[in-house]
């Protein structure tokens, strides 16, 4: 009896994660408004794979927004009551995100966002953004290439707010179109590639400090160690270990995080291999194991939504 | 330590006796007091680079002769994905390297341990050369096609 091992997304020897490269390929930089992308970023989300939707239809949107308001407003009444007290109406609004795509075959970004007025005013005060979530496919081409006609892919699923909304708005999403969410796990394997390369993004501007959390395991006592790294110190290492600009190779990772490891050990007598990597962060963006990540730099957005597509992706098959 | 209880708890009708060691190489002083060793199983947790590490160095202290078959990796913990560190590819690269197969298992699992502890009895069999017919170099390569396959 061998367990068999489930293939990870860097099991290609050689990965192309151009960032600079796709971001121009999306257009993003040049004609989406600051403004639209903004609510993306500084945001903690939380990471899910969702299964291609079945039978849905980007013209129904509107029709969507009254049965998902309709059906939370039923849960409610059913008694799974998600604010106390306060007896709020909640508002559901589905838009379409038509820049938010890597390529023409990705299908576009969908956001939903749960607004609550409360009953308890009279005049139309505005309405407070309570929950919002979206659906993304960023270059997930491979994925959505194989799906056959009634089937929309949009892998990745990112949620903010109360989780009893995500398990509401989840379960509409799952009964009406048939698919199936699950939470996005990053393991240390992937965190590590993400610092490395987020590390060795250029910034215009003054970065702030690239960050490791490990958790130390089979202790009485829960320990995390938390390491932080000047940008530029990091950034210099990573351009030293790169070898082909666009380029990033299993190899060039590891010798990044040894690295790491050993100016640690150096200092503190600690093997840092050891431990469980579990949080990872830097001026582009930041991603727990737990599969939650924040955004910070909306030049690198694609970059990182592709990385999570793929991550989505790999989840799901 | 407790696959190596569960290897001693199987049925068999021979002596095993079992070392454990955290790296190599074993110590000096006590080199003639031990037995011809029949098989060598490096360890290799999916959780922890530095195990890989380890195993990389202690390589090196091993005597070429032994690599015809004596050798096994066992990369343990699979059953959770989602906190590895080690880069598969690598450890399967290293077993192709080293011309020894590398199995995968989850020793938290009392089943799945129990069956490991079977495989590796049927490993150290036949390098000790109990089975007839069947060598630790020839069972090396039938598992290495089968792999391939």
């Amino acid at each position: 009896v061998v367990a068999s091992l489930r293939q990870h997304t860097n099991n290609q020897e050689r990965q192309n994660f151009n960032l600079s490269f796709h971001a121009h390929r999306a257009g993003i930089l040049d004609t989406v408004d600051a403004q639209k992308i903004a609510f993306l970023l500084r945001k903690a989300w939380t990471l899910y794979s969702v299964t291609p939707l079945f039978r849905f239809h980007r013209a129904r949107l509107t029709e969507y927004a009254r049965l998902l308001s309709a059906f939370i407003a039923a849960e409610k009444r059913k008694g799974l009551a998600v604010e106390v007290g306060v007896e709020l109406d909640i508002k559901v609004a589905l838009t379409s995100l038509a820049d938010l795509r890597g390529s023409e075959l990705d299908q576009a970004a969908l956001l939903v966002q749960l607004s609550s007025r409360s009953q308890a005013s009279s005049r139309n005060s505005e309405d407070k953004l309570v929950w919002s979530g979206w659906f993304c496919s960023m270059f997930g081409d491979d994925f959505s290439e194989n799906v056959l006609e009634d089937f929309t892919c949009l892998p990745l699923f990112l949620s903010h707010g109360a989780e009893s909304y995500t398990t509401l708005v989840g379960s509409w999403f799952q009964k009406t179109f048939d698919c199936c969410f699950r939470r996005l796990a990053i393991s240390p394997l992937n965190l590590s590639w993400m610092v490395a390369m987020w590390a060795g993004c250029k910034l215009d501007r003054a970065a702030s400090a690239v960050e490791l959390v490990f958790s130390v395991p089979c202790l009485s006592q829960p320990l995390d160690i938390s390491y932080a790294i000047h940008p530029e110190d990091a950034k210099a290492l990573w351009d030293t270990v790169q070898k082909t600009p666009g380029e990033i190779t299993q190899e060039e990772v590891d010798v990044f995080m040894d690295c790491l490891y050993a100016h640690f050990h150096r200092h503190f007598k600690i093997h840092l291999s050891a431990t469980k990597l579990v949080k990872v962060s830097t001026a582009v963006a930041s991603a727990h194991c737990d599969g939650i990540v924040k955004i910070l730099h909306s030049q690198y957005l694609p970059g990182v939504l592709m990385l999570l597509t793929e991550l989505a992706i790999s989840q799901i098959q | 330590q407790k696959l190596a209880e569960a290897i001693l708890q199987e049925k068999k009708d021979f002596n095993i006796s079992i070392h454990l060691a955290r790296s190599l190489p074993l110590p000096s002083e006590r080199d003639h007091l031990r037995p011809r060793i029949d098989l060598i199983v490096f360890m290799i947790d999916i959780k922890s680079k530095y195990s890989l590490k380890n195993v990389e160095t202690s390589l090196a202290y091993v005597d070429a002769s032994f690599f015809l078959g004596k050798v096994c990796f066992l990369v343990t913990g699979v059953g959770r994905v989602n906190a590895c560190s080690i880069d598969t590819n690598a450890v399967c690269k290293l077993g192709e390297a080293y011309c020894s197969p590398v199995l995968f298992c989850e020793l938290e699992l009392e089943g799945v341990r129990g069956a490991t502890a079977q495989r590796l009895l049927r490993i150290l069999q036949i390098c000790a050369g109990h089975i007839p017919g069947v060598s630790a170099l020839s069972f090396v390569s039938l598992m290495r096609k089968s792999d391939v396959d």
